[in-house]
This record gives C-alpha cells, structure tokens and sequence, in this order.
C-alpha cells in the first residue's frame, strides 16, 4: 500500500539539544538572564516516518525545528544526520561537501505561505532556485523540473510565469512545498504548515503531505499545535512543554492512553466538532509560565492537577516505558490517564 | 456541561437582522461583503456565525455596532434592537456618530475582539480603559468606578484585581488580557454581547477557560451572545443556533444538533467532513473540498458556491440564486436541490415581482 521504507533506519539523531537565548538588559545591553527555549531535548527520526512535535506557544516546538534545519545555532547538544551511505554528519559543525550534502537532504516548509515567498520572483524561479543552488546549470531542465514539481503538487505548470500574488493561500503552501522537494531531500521539517489555511484549504494540503510521503519516502519532521491534524499526520508524536519533551511515543498509543498529565490536558482541552460529545474536560489552572523563569522540578507542576510534593523539587527524567515511549512524570505508573478513542465509524 | 433549550426559545427576539446588505465601494467596484443576511438573536442563546475566510462573518458583526470601517458601507436591511421596555429601534436609522448609536454601542451590545494587543491602548492602565466605559454610559463617580472594576475583574477570573487595575496590558498574558476585554465588554450589563473569533489566538489550554468564563458570564446575566469563528470545535461547545456563511451569503441556518448531525447545505456538509479530527485513523486521509474560495470581487453567478459544489445542477446552480427558505420547522437553507426552482417561482413570486 505504501512505498514508505519502514526500515527502522535512523536519519536524524538529537541528543541533549539546548537553545537558550540571552536577555540584555540596560545602557551596555548587559546579559541578565536567560531564555531556554529548548532544554535537553532528545529524539530520534527514522526513514520514512513523521515524527510531530505539539505544544503550545513557547513550548520550544518551533525553535527545535529551526535548530535541526540549522537556522538557529544550537547552545549545546548533538544534531546527527545519517547520510544515505549511512556517514554520519554532525550538522553542528559539517563543512564544505557534508554541509551541501546536508543542506539538500534537509528542507523546511514554513507557516506563511505569503512572507516566504519572494513576491519579485516568479513561481518558476521560486521552485527552481534550489536547484539553481546546487548545481543545475541548464535553464530547460531546471523549467523541467519546476514542471514535474508543480505537477506533483498538483498546480498547473502552465503558472509558472505567475507572481506569488497570483495564488491562493493553499496554492502558495503548495509552491513553498515544491521548492522543499526540489532536491530529492530525505527530511522535511514543516513548521505549522496548514495553520494559517481555512479548513477547507487545510485539508487538501494534508492529503498532499501524506500523498507525497507515499510516494517519496520524505521523512517528516511536523510541527504544530493542533492535535487534530497532529493525529491525521503523524506515526509518532512528542508532546512538549515549556522547552522539555514530557512524552514520545507511537500516535495510537499517545491519544488513547497518554501517561503524562500534560498530555491528558492537552487532549481533553481540543473542542471537538461534536454538539454531543460528552467529553470531560480538564481544566488547567493559570496559563504556560515565562521560559525565562520556569517553575523548579517539573516545569508543569503548578498547574498540574495530580501533582505532589515531590514534583516541585525533582525534574523527571524522560523515562523510559513499554513499546519505546518515553515519559518524564513522577507518577506515570499510578496515575490512570483518559486519553480521546479512535472513532469505529469514519 | 451547558444545558441546550429544546424548544423553550423566547418568542421575541432581542436582536433581530433582516436582509442586511454591507459592502466595500472599490476600484473595481462595489463588492458586497455581507449580501442579505437575516438572523435572530435571544436572551440567554448564542448564535454562532460561521465559515471561511472572506465569508463576511466579521463584517456582519461589525455592521451590528455600526462599526464598518470606511470605504465599507450598510446599504440596505435592518438592525432591531428590542429595548427593556419593548419598544424596538432600527439601529440602521440612527446616524453614524449620533448620540444614540454612541448610547447602544458598548451599553447594550458589547464587543470582545479577538486581538486583546491591538484593541487595547499601552498608554493608559486597565482600570482607566474600563473605568472610562463606566463613566460615559452609567455616569458613575471615579470612587464607585474604581470599586465596580475591581469588581468585574475578580469576576472574570482576574487574580489580585485590586492590584491588576493598576497595570497596563502588555504586563499581561494573552490569556489575562482577554479576560479583560471580557470584563470590559460586560462592564455596562450589556444585553448582547458579540465575540468575534474570541480565543483563536490564545493556547488551547487558555482558550478552554475563555470560553468556560464566556459561557458563566451568560448563565448569570441571561445576555444573548453572537460567536464569530472558523472554528467548528468552537461551535459545537458554545452554541445554540448556527449560521453557515459563504461569500457574504447565508446557506444554512438552524439548531446546532441539526446542523452538525443533518447538514443540508452541500458546503455545510463538506465542512463539517473536512475538518481534522483528534479521533481519525492516523495517516487517514480527509474527504477534500475541491478548489478554494473566490475572492469576493469574482462573486460566482448564480449560487455562489456552485463552482466547489459536486451536487450543482448546469443551468440552475451557475444562473439563479437560491433563497434562504424554511427546510423543516426550524432549519433554513438556501440550495436548488432543497428548493427546486419551479416550487420557488411559485412560492416566491410574490416578493421576486
């Protein structure tokens, strides 16, 4: 059914990774403090499959996203990317031909699909700029290309003469994705995507994602807050919080039994489009605290519902558990979540 | 849970639209953004208006507070507002800055929008921006403003009121501020509150209280709510009646459970299907609504939705209107395969001649 290599195969490998942002403050912009965005995070992604990072704002899902395509330089940390001849390249400090390498196997989808297209270039010279890049001299071939591209992603090529201001929000995410798959990559790391399309949009371009991971292979590597699209596109998830994974595992296993609070929060929090859904719903006190002064212990303790002593003192480590989860909680063991059950009839 | 009235529905309504018509004079014309809508508004009910982008959603709540802002004008329907006394006034007859729409407007209808940064000013404190709603409509002194704002604030859930009302709003979380828009718009007793698209850019986690605050608020004061959003989760919790708009039309209209478990609509019904859901297989694909929505300057013939629609009829579809007319006794919904164009020539002769 799917050409998708689920070989186990790694592709990219984050251990420990860290990104903290300094505040300045007064006349000489002094360092005061500091902001960890992203603190200690470790994943792996593996050939061929989506892996979703999902929290809310300032959880840090955007800036590890940016880490891992290299836009933001890590503060500490490993970022390994398994070439397809298996060499390992550390995309930290990867030079010359390992960074081109990396640089074409790695690409990125934005959230705007206005502000990251250049409104001066026409769709053409959008899509084939990458290949412009990297060594495709011919201009019929590179217009080839853009053809095949912008058929793949099921625009008509006949556009390519067009401005961005010419296309709808949809079709503007549409070219942003054939610019990403121009070079073959292996990953994609696509930050909320389809958030800033209307529903009926929003649809259209998930299918497309999926479609094009049948039959590319693409890893994915999807950021978002939206659980519901989370769940359409993802084989596994990572739920974050305040710059820390509180939980990683398979996407079945994540809606239906989580085993973090936050995670049951989350989950329960999403209104459903249902007027007879009875879902219990769980209120969390107070709002998401400022990453530049996190709570001690578990950074969720104030406003978790099942929290104890011990919670405001210790971190958790992200254990972990059965079937490859990992969960950072205390009382992951005793506590018996409510997670949201997959619906029998589509 | 909220407690949905089945059939107890008062039988005059507070706020009553009918056949508003709002449009923007451009250069390539006029277009019409919100092209003869009608509603009903009542005491303790929320009506949920609802669809895409360019719908005209916010627009018709804008035309309610006559707040439309140039070059967009009202050029025909009627705004009722039925008063305390019973007495009913056609907001639309009331002049742009007159005294008595300044009177309605934050008094009797209040709005909360869905930017609480934008729509508040940095240079004044909280406590001023409130206050000033409570001198110019209830007179009050600056000691019982002071007092009655604290108030409100605890009353929407603002910790240390006495304390916040000294505090400008960039010292407040989104999830705070929107409080306070919410303890401002209610701040006069108002007896219809509009909130337009209230929670989309708060957290999930933040956008269930707002909306649990929202729905206290109406229980203990009875006022009638409008709720503008893209946001069919939204809707379902929050609502009590529904009215689907595409392209400045209304196509459906009716009780909530009707419209999300026996859509007639063809658009209602393949936005209901497209939407995302956190129960859905994963990997599983979504039944897709072909083609996005016109810009409101390319307004389709005939019904604007035929060119997406997979049950439009060549000929029918592409070349009249259809109506908004009566579907059973209390949905209303504007499509041929509803109301086939010849039982509509004879029972709308009479208003088409």
């Amino acid at each position: 059914m799917t050409a998708r290599p689920q070989s186990g195969q790694r592709l990219l490998e984050v251990k420990r990774l860290s990104k903290s942002f300094p505040i300045r403050k007064g006349l000489l912009r002094k360092v005061t403090g500091a902001v960890h965005a992203v603190d200690d995070v470790s994943f792996e992604v593996e050939a061929g499959e989506t892996l979703s990072l999902v929290g809310e704002s300032g959880c840090g899902k955007t800036t590890t996203a940016r880490c891992v395509v290299g836009a933001l330089d890590a503060t500490a940390g490993e970022l390994t990317y398994y070439a397809e001849n298996g060499a390992a390249i550390d995309t930290r400090s990867a030079a010359g031909e390992l960074r081109r390498r990396l640089r074409r196997d790695v690409q990125m989808v934005f959230q705007d699909p206005i502000s990251s297209l250049n409104p001066r270039m026409m769709v053409l010279d959008i899509i084939a700029e990458p290949l412009l890049v990297h060594g495709v001299r011919n201009r019929s071939e590179r217009q080839d290309r853009v053809a095949e591209l912008m058929r793949l992603v099921g625009l008509r090529p006949e556009y390519m003469q067009r401005y961005p201001h010419a296309f709808s929000g949809g079709q503007r995410q549409r070219i942003g994705i054939a610019r990403a798959i121009a070079l073959n990559p292996r990953l994609v790391v696509a930050d909320e995507p389809v958030s800033a399309l209307d529903v009926s949009v929003q649809a259209q371009v998930v299918n497309l994602l999926l479609d094009l991971q049948d039959q590319l292979g693409i890893s994915y590597l999807f950021v978002a807050h939206d659980l519901s699209v989370v769940k359409h596109m993802s084989d596994r998830v990572a739920v974050m919080y305040l710059g820390r994974i509180v939980e990683i595992t398979d996407t079945v296993s994540l809606y239906e039994q989580p085993m973090h609070p936050y995670t049951e929060a989350l989950l329960s929090a999403a209104p459903e489009p249902d007027p007879r859904s009875k879902s219990r719903r769980i209120m969390l006190a107070g709002e998401v605290p400022d990453a530049a002064n996190p709570p001690t212990g578990c950074h969720f303790h104030p406003r978790c519902p099942y929290a104890v002593e011990r919670c405001g003192i210790e971190k958790p480590s992200l254990d972990a558990r059965a079937n490859g989860r990992r969960v950072a909680c205390h009382r992951a063991d005793e506590l018996n979540l409510v997670g949201v059950a997959e619906e029998t009839i589509a | 849970m909220l407690q949905r009235s089945q059939g107890s529905v008062p039988n005059r309504p507070i706020l009553s639209v009918r056949d508003l018509r709002t449009g923007f004079a451009m250069r390539d014309g006029f277009v019409a953004a919100v092209d003869g809508v009608s509603f009903d508004m009542h005491e303790g009910r929320t009506l949920a208006i609802v669809g895409e982008s360019g719908c005209g959603k916010s627009v018709t709540a804008r035309s309610v507070l006559r707040i439309v802002e140039r070059p967009g004008k009202i050029v025909g329907g009627e705004i009722l507002l039925r008063r305390k006394d019973g007495q009913v006034d056609d907001l639309v007859g009331f002049g742009q800055d007159s005294k008595d729409l300044r009177a309605v407007r934050g008094r009797d209808i209040a709005l909360v929008f869905q930017e609480p940064m934008t729509s508040f000013s940095n240079h004044y404190t909280i406590g001023n921006q409130i206050g000033e709603m409570l001198r110019l409509h209830l007179r009050l002194s600056q000691r019982e403003t002071r007092e009655r704002t604290i108030e409100i604030l605890g009353r929407v859930g603002i910790p240390s009121p006495e304390r916040r009302i000294d505090e400008y709003p960039f010292q407040l979380s989104g999830g705070l501020r929107q409080r306070v828009m919410i303890a401002m718009a209610l701040s006069c007793g108002p007896r219809v509150l509009i909130a337009d698209e209230p929670t989309t850019a708060l957290d999930v986690t933040t956008q269930a209280q707002i909306l649990d605050l929202l729905r206290s608020m109406q229980q203990q004061t009875n006022m009638a709510m409008m709720l503008i959003t893209h946001d069919m989760g939204v809707v379902a919790e929050m609502a009590d009646d529904v009215a689907v708009m595409y392209l400045g039309k209304l196509v459906e209209y009716g009780p909530v459970d009707k419209i999300f478990h026996a859509p007639r609509h063809p658009y209602t019904r393949a936005l209901l299907r497209s939407i995302p859901s956190i129960r859905a297989k994963p990997r599983s694909r979504l039944p897709v609504l072909q083609g996005s929505i016109p810009s409101a300057v390319l307004r389709p013939t005939g019904c604007p939705f035929h060119p997406r629609c997979e049950q439009a009829m060549a000929g029918t579809c592409d070349r009249d209107m259809p109506q908004l007319l009566p579907a059973s006794n209390d949905v209303e919904v504007s499509c041929f395969l509803h109301h086939p164009p010849e039982s509509l020539s004879t029972t709308a002769s009479g208003v088409a001649s």
